[in-house]
């Protein structure tokens, strides 16, 4: 098994744990990222703190999703990407070179826009990274598949057809299965790139139900053009605008007396 | 998995009614005070008017917080009505408060001897007050509507009240004093079966999505 290059603070660094008490999990620090010549962020420093939802709002190309793919290095799969600044996770840089991007992966799960199972059973979806990262036994596999899938709100639904495919399941279903594959290997950070903008209304709601029942035991950050979605499920936002970091704070003061006159216009449906 | 957004207008719901017992409460206490010249009471019921006074700020807080959720269709409507009966409450709290003060004032003086009815209005006022609540909790609408016109036999009493304090105070010019604080509070009565009747057409409109305030002046 690969090495954590980003170990859990609760084990390996307590000394560290113990200077951060209170510390925000990620750090984002003064961050601007370019594609080619073209810069994408633009000096860009949040802290986000452990437990709460926060969400990414702004106009499309505000770079609100480039910087969410920032926080598990998606980014280096595009050419001709360079990051400057820092994001620090739990402490750690996680751009330093020494550290293992599938160990990252592991720590920051991903959600997407459009729910993509693997053409495998419900079981083997969720089993897959588990497998991945080492673990055979099969009944220590079942139990963490019933685990994730019952985190998920999934379990009553499937629990009858867990050899099915998954891909005969509805696309709010589907979603609800990314969400228990991505938890299942007990990330501590879930990244959403706006996870709910392809379903109905009713899967809508399940998503974000889970969601806030999710925040008990991991830290979401959400993209979402649902500014009504933001206001329900997320702790705090953070307004993106051409690259910029606008406003960021506590989403009801966003959503009910920005300080900023662009956000302001934003939420009001001014533009954007 | 818990519905989140149910569950913050349920929370609405609940502080909406643990502030309309307050309410009340200190309605009841300020008659009992009054009634009873209870000048210890009368101090008492002043001072949960800032208990009722924070819960009007905090119902509208979470109100606005919900708002920014997009609520529909009666989840909309409780929203907004729960705003509109925190006000109707807080303000009955003043009116509570306002008998309070007479019934502190009255306490200091000595009593005089006066064939008022005001008892049977505050118990019409009281009941107003119990039912409208009543039919929030349960979203009757019917038992609402009917307790509408029971605000205009409060105001017929008011004015009874009224010409009959007049009426003694012009033959006993030496209690006028007395009289002024018992025709205030006789007043305050009928405010509160006012806003006991704009609780009841809140209801209405919560339950059958119909405006009916202000239809007999249409």
């Amino acid at each position: 098994m690969a090495e954590i290059l980003i170990p859990k603070l609760a084990t390996q660094e307590a000394a560290v744990a113990a200077d951060r008490t209170g510390a925000p999990l990620i750090e984002i620090e003064d961050v601007s990222l370019y594609y080619g010549a073209s810069r994408a962020l633009k000096n860009i420093s949040l802290k986000l703190d452990e437990k709460v939802v926060t969400a990414f709002i702004g106009p499309s190309g505000c770079g609100k999703s480039t910087l969410l793919r920032c926080l598990n290095r998606m980014n280096d799969l595009i050419d001709n990407v360079r990051i400057d600044g820092a994001i620090r996770i739990g402490g750690h840089d996680i751009y330093d070179g020494n550290v293992d991007v599938i160990e990252l992966r592991k720590r920051v799960g991903m959600v997407f826009q459009k729910s993509n199972p693997f053409p495998k059973s419900v079981y083997e979806n969720v089993a897959y990274g588990l497998r991945l990262h080492g673990l055979k036994n099969k009944s220590d596999l079942d139990a963490r598949i019933e685990e994730s899938l019952q985190q998920s709100a999934l379990w009553d639904e499937v629990k009858d057809r867990l050899h099915a495919s998954a891909l005969g399941l509805s696309g709010g279903q589907q979603q609800r299965l990314c969400i228990a594959r991505a938890i299942a290997i007990k990330p501590e950070i879930i990244l959403m790139d706006e996870p709910a903008s392809a379903l109905d209304p009713i899967a809508t709601a399940r998503i974000e139900d889970l969601i806030l029942d999710l925040k008990k035991e991991f830290t979401i950050v959400i993209v979402t053009h649902n500014m009504q979605q933001a206001a329900r499920i997320s702790d705090q936002t953070a307004f993106f605008y051409i690259g910029e970091l606008v406003e960021f704070g506590a989403t009801r003061k966003i959503f009910t007396n920005p300080s900023q006159k662009r956000t302001e216009d934003y939420v009001s449906g001014r533009f954007g | 998995m818990e519905n989140h957004f149910e569950a913050g207008i349920e929370e609405l719901r609940q502080k909406l009614l643990v502030m309309a017992s307050h309410a009340e409460k200190s309605v009841n206490e300020a008659v009992q005070a009054l009634m009873q010249r209870d000048h210890d009471l009368a101090l008492r019921v002043r001072a949960d008017d800032d208990i009722i006074d924070q819960f009007e700020v905090e119902i509208d807080e979470m109100a606005i917080l919900l708002l920014t959720k997009a609520p529909l269709a009666t989840n909309l409507r409780l929203v907004t009505v729960a705003m509109k009966i925190s006000q109707n409450l807080e303000r009955i709290g003043d009116e509570a408060t306002k008998i309070a003060k007479r019934a502190r004032d009255l306490s200091q003086e000595p009593p005089v001897k006066i064939a008022l009815d005001l008892p049977h209005m505050a118990n019409l006022a009281l009941a107003m007050v119990k039912d409208a609540l009543d039919s929030f909790v349960h979203r009757d609408a019917a038992a609402a509507r009917a307790l509408i016109p029971r605000d205009k036999e409060v105001d017929a009493l008011n004015k009874e009240l009224h010409a009959a304090l007049v009426q003694h105070m012009m033959a006993n010019p030496g209690t006028i004093s007395c009289c002024l604080h018992w025709i205030v509070a006789a007043k305050s009565l009928e405010r509160i079966a006012d806003h006991a009747k704009n609780i009841a057409e809140e209801v209405v409109y919560l339950c059958d999505a119909q405006d009916i305030r202000h239809a007999l002046k249409n």
